[in-house]
């Protein structure tokens, strides 16, 4: 196991591009596919025309480049940190969704799903307070 | 009854395991210390050529469709509860398969995000 000055920094700016890239992925791909008219058969022609309604929207495109900073973000990630630091600490996403959902579209957030968010918070907190580290490169 | 139940194996077994494998595989690459973005991609095209990243891939994108599949057989609210399990499964599969020090106060981190996920899951209107 190493401790090293910046580990946890790292560790800690790439769960941060995690958490915003993965969420904003899912609602931007949702956002674009929700505008492109339903695939009306499974005739070649239908399909050609889904396909490139699909990849003509920008909401489609921002929602793949999202979802690749995530993914870029996640492998690297794990090419040192614990699965069991990155996989509980990836779901302070829950957290950041329900956030955003009150702050910026003025969603009514229920008691239960604040209580959520904070047990997701208390969660984090407590694995983060872990070494992210306990292995060493095979 | 019996679909959903395979579906449900798939999601926690096919889903977690996958990301397991691609964690595996990132740790045959080694602890990456250049963030160029050159470099970066020379970290990806060596991640791809180790087989635990396909396993990985083929099992999480198996995972997906499972996941679509159970959706297509039981409530929004039921399923994503019942997967906030694979947080559980996450830290076993951690211990076991790639030989983690899971110490008990990440399994109590762990089991405050299953419960967390969960009510954010149950308390959407």
């Amino acid at each position: 196991m190493t401790s090293r000055p910046g580990l946890r920094l790292k560790t800690a700016a790439l769960l941060l591009m995690m958490i915003v890239f993965g969420p904003l992925g899912d609602v931007l791909l949702g956002r674009g596919m929700k505008r492109i008219p339903a695939m009306a058969s499974w005739a070649p022609g239908d399909i050609f025309r889904f396909f490139f309604a699909a990849f003509t929207s920008g909401a489609v495109w921002l929602g793949i480049g999202s979802l690749t900073f995530f993914f870029v973000a996640y492998i690297l990630v794990l090419s040192w940190a614990d699965y069991s630091y990155v996989q509980p600490a990836s779901a302070l996403s829950y957290g950041l969704v329900t956030l955003m959902a009150w702050a910026f579209l003025h969603e009514d957030v229920t008691p239960t799903r604040w209580a959520g968010v904070l047990m997701i918070c208390l969660g984090v907190f407590t694995v983060g307070h872990t070494h992210p580290q306990t292995t060493e490169p095979r | 009854m019996l679909t959903g139940l395979i579906f449900y194996v798939l999601i926690l077994l096919a889903g977690t395991g996958g990301e397991l494998c691609v964690s595996r595989a990132m740790k045959t690459i080694g602890e990456v210390t250049d963030f160029r973005p050159r470099s970066i991609a020379r970290v990806i095209v060596r991640a791809m050529q180790v087989p635990w990243m396909w396993l990985g891939l083929g099992l999480m994108t198996t995972g997906f469709f499972s996941l679509l599949g159970m959706l297509s057989i039981a409530n929004v609210s039921f399923v994503f509860p019942a997967t906030a399990l694979s947080y559980a499964v996450g830290a076993l599969g951690g211990k076991f398969f790639l030989g983690e020090r899971v110490t008990p106060q990440r399994w109590v981190g762990v089991l405050f995000v299953v419960i967390g996920v969960t009510l954010v899951v149950l308390g959407k209107r």
